[in-house]
């Protein structure tokens, strides 16, 4: 465990070092905290809406086997076919075999968290498959061989100026800053791969049990042409993504998108349910096959745990960039699939106890990612808990467990309580430059790195009210 | 029909107001005594047990909460106190940590329902308008965390603040972003927490005020400390410093 610290602690020195991803996170943040503020204004009470999509992942989530079933009862009947996947090896097997079954050569993919989760792409570039990202803010970190830093905007740690560049260096553009052209560049080579492709492969934002429809959300639109163009769709989930009706999921899609971009809509919104029909005169286009991969991956054993509020979680990204931890140091820093808060907890708690749980130290439980969340995860409680969680599996550095062992032993006996104060009044008065300290040693040098630290008072409370009480009783 | 105004109060004075800023805990006596209150200060206090709890030791944090509860459970009278992170503690922690004490959880539950956070207490509570005190210079006020997120308090320190006569309230940029404190957080993530810190400083020199309010002696010393590394003048007042005047 000590050496994930490190390497976060790496991590976050790096980030706060580099310039242009402080600026692009300072810029990103502020812009989507604005936009999510204006977005939830149009509802007309967007409490109650938020306290409905809560008891809604609540209530769903309780019952998610008979969801489940339902679900994929729906998408069989549709034509679909449906893969369970218990962990993330599993659900790269499912998609490898449907890859080579299908003599697949090329792969479009929308964005999908999920499929970063379960490491697909190497996996399929290692089996010789050719992978293209057709999501804009995905492409642009597949051209510049990184991973997404953000649930909603992957290319979120780059500035347009970057981006600008990358695209002039990798695509042979012209040098520009202007976000339309480095869209309509990165389309006119997408264009080809959509037509070209042998599967799409999509992520899935809700899943619709009671019609197997699968809802996905997007601005480009490339969601609609990489699971309609090639002749497979596979469409990957994770088990908690569904909502049991229609009419659930117009409650939860407004949150979820005003919440992630303040948006009322966005601008492309798919739902598919099932493959090109052929029967009635069939469907003019659709890929001839859909499968739904609905991945475990640790999710079945958080529904039991403590954590199970994590799995509430709809991926608008609102906790992200409203974190001020996140816009400092930004998501490649948590070296996790997912980062921000939602990722500080739903990275230990998918894939159990020690991983990443030097994350939730990353927090000042400030409460503003409870805050912005649309179905109010109570982010904080949880990463009190995996706190707890390290200080039980020991991970709590020694002179921090030895302090505040002690600090709990002066908080109870009061007289020893008095006699600690009495000799850091002592300290302060040999050590202290006029009652402050510049400098100090162990742990506390964290603090004094930073800033200066005021010592104890001359007196302390209790002396100066016994002394005003004698004064005027 | 209208509660009636108590009499008497406890003073849960927080474990930094004793030992480092015991000006507040004056101050705080002057604002309550100021409104006719008869103000006990329990023996025996010592601290909330927040930086166990934020820390996850909580055993520790239960012991302490323990013995808060048993100073504090000698009187029934309200706990007036002037931290929003240790009123929070009290108020929303303690339950949640006791839940399954079969003695504590109820008497937890009980102080909770009698706790109350300084600002809180005086506008909500005493029903204070104004509190007659003279003030001068550029003042800004910095929401701390707790206080805003976790008791839901955003109004009352700005309306007792305004009302000081001769102060001039002025807007702070990001006034409810955290300042990078987070008790062991400052610590142990002392890269991140300084960057935080510095972000709140330039909001609150960009502000142009002289002195900057806070209603939790935590970010009060975080945000002085910085201040003070830095050189800077800017004077950093807890609520009732600032209420009782200069």
């Amino acid at each position: 465990m000590k050496g994930t610290r490190v390497a976060f602690h790496s991590r976050v020195s790096l980030a706060l070092k580099d310039v242009p991803l402080r600026s692009a996170l300072d810029r990103a943040t502020t812009r989507l905290q604005s936009m999510r503020e204006i977005g939830l204004t149009s509802l007309a009470d967007p409490d109650a809406v938020r306290d409905r999509a809560r008891r809604l992942r609540a209530s769903t989530l309780q019952r998610l086997d008979t969801h489940l079933e339902a679900f994929e009862t729906a998408v069989v009947a549709r034509g679909g076919q449906v893969h369970f996947a218990r962990d993330a090896a599993e659900a790269r097997r499912i998609v490898l075999e449907l890859a080579a079954s299908h003599n697949v050569r090329r792969v479009v993919k929308s964005k999908s968290m999920v499929s970063e989760e379960i490491g697909l792409n190497p996996a399929l570039e290692e089996a010789s498959v050719e992978v293209i990202e057709s999501d804009l803010g995905e492409y642009i970190v597949q051209l510049a061989g990184e991973t997404p830093s953000h649930i909603i905007a992957p290319a979120f740690h780059k500035t347009k100026e970057q981006i600008g560049l990358l695209l002039h260096e990798k695509l042979g553009i012209p040098l520009t800053v202007d976000p339309a052209t480095m869209m309509a560049a990165a389309r006119s080579r997408l264009r080809d791969v959509y037509l070209t492709a042998d599967m799409g492969i999509s992520g899935v934002n809700f899943g619709v049990s009671e019609t197997g429809t699968l809802c996905i959300v997007t601005n480009e639109g490339n969601a609609s042409l990489s699971t309609s163009a090639p002749r497979l769709h596979v469409a990957l989930m994770g088990i908690e993504r569904l909502v049991p009706t229609m009419a659930d999921l117009s409650l939860v899609l407004p949150i979820l998108i005003r919440s992630a971009t303040g948006q009322k809509l966005s601008v492309y919104l798919d739902f598919i349910t099932g493959p090109r029909r052929l029967v009635n005169g069939g469907d003019p286009d659709g890929p001839s096959e859909l499968h739904v991969v609905l991945v475990d991956n640790g999710r079945s054993r958080v529904l039991g745990s403590e954590l199970a509020e994590i799995l509430y979680c709809i991926r608008c990204g609102a906790c992200l960039n409203v974190c001020p931890v996140y816009r400092e140091v930004g998501g490649h820093a948590y070296g996790s699939v997912y980062s921000g808060p939602i990722g500080a907890v739903l990275t230990p708690a998918l894939h159990g106890a020690g991983v990443g749980s030097e994350l939730a130290d990353a927090s000042t439980l400030c409460g503003a990612c409870k805050d912005v969340c649309p179905v109010r995860i109570d982010i904080p409680r949880m990463l009190v808990r995996l706190r707890s969680n390290a200080v039980e599996h020991g991970e709590l550095p020694l002179s921090f467990r030895l302090g505040l062992r002690l600090f709990r032993l002066a908080a109870t006996w009061p007289w020893l309580f008095r006699a600690a104060a009495r000799l850091g009044r002592i300290v302060t008065r040999a050590l202290a430059d006029q009652n402050y300290f510049r400098r100090l040693p162990g742990p506390l040098s964290g603090w004094t790195a930073q800033r200066d630290l005021r010592g104890f008072a001359p007196k302390p409370f209790s002396t100066l009210l016994a002394e005003r009480r004698r004064k005027r009783p | 029909m209208t509660e009636a105004r108590p009499g008497s109060v406890q003073l849960f004075t927080t474990c930094l107001v004793e030992n480092l800023r015991p000006q507040v805990g004056l101050a705080v006596l002057d604002l309550l005594e100021g409104q006719g209150c008869a103000v006990s200060c329990p023996m025996g206090q010592t601290c909330c047990g927040q930086p166990a709890y934020n820390a996850g030791c909580l055993d520790d944090a239960r012991a302490m909460a323990r013995r808060t509860l048993s100073v504090l459970a000698r009187s029934k009278d309200p706990v007036v106190i002037p931290s929003g992170s240790c009123a929070d503690m009290i108020i929303h922690r303690y339950p949640e940590i006791l839940k399954n004490d079969p003695i504590d959880a109820g008497a937890a539950r009980e102080l909770a329902g009698r706790t109350y956070e300084l600002s809180q207490f005086l506008v909500g509570v005493l029903k204070v308008k104004e509190v007659g005190a003279r003030s001068a210079g550029r003042i800004t006020y910095h929401a701390s965390c707790h206080l805003l997120r976790g008791l839901g308090e955003a109004d009352s320190p700005l309306q007792l603040l305004a009302t000081l006569s001769g102060a001039e309230m002025v807007p702070l940029k990001g006034a409810e972003e955290c300042c990078g404190f987070g008790g062991l957080f400052a610590i142990k993530m002392s890269d991140i927490s300084g960057a935080m810190l510095q972000r709140k400083l330039d909001h609150i020199r960009a502000s142009d005020a002289q002195t900057v309010v806070a209603c939790d002696t935590g970010c009060l010393l975080h945000l002085e400390g910085g201040l003070r590394r830095q050189g800077s003048a800017i004077r950093v007042l807890h609520l009732a410093e600032a209420l009782v005047g200069t």
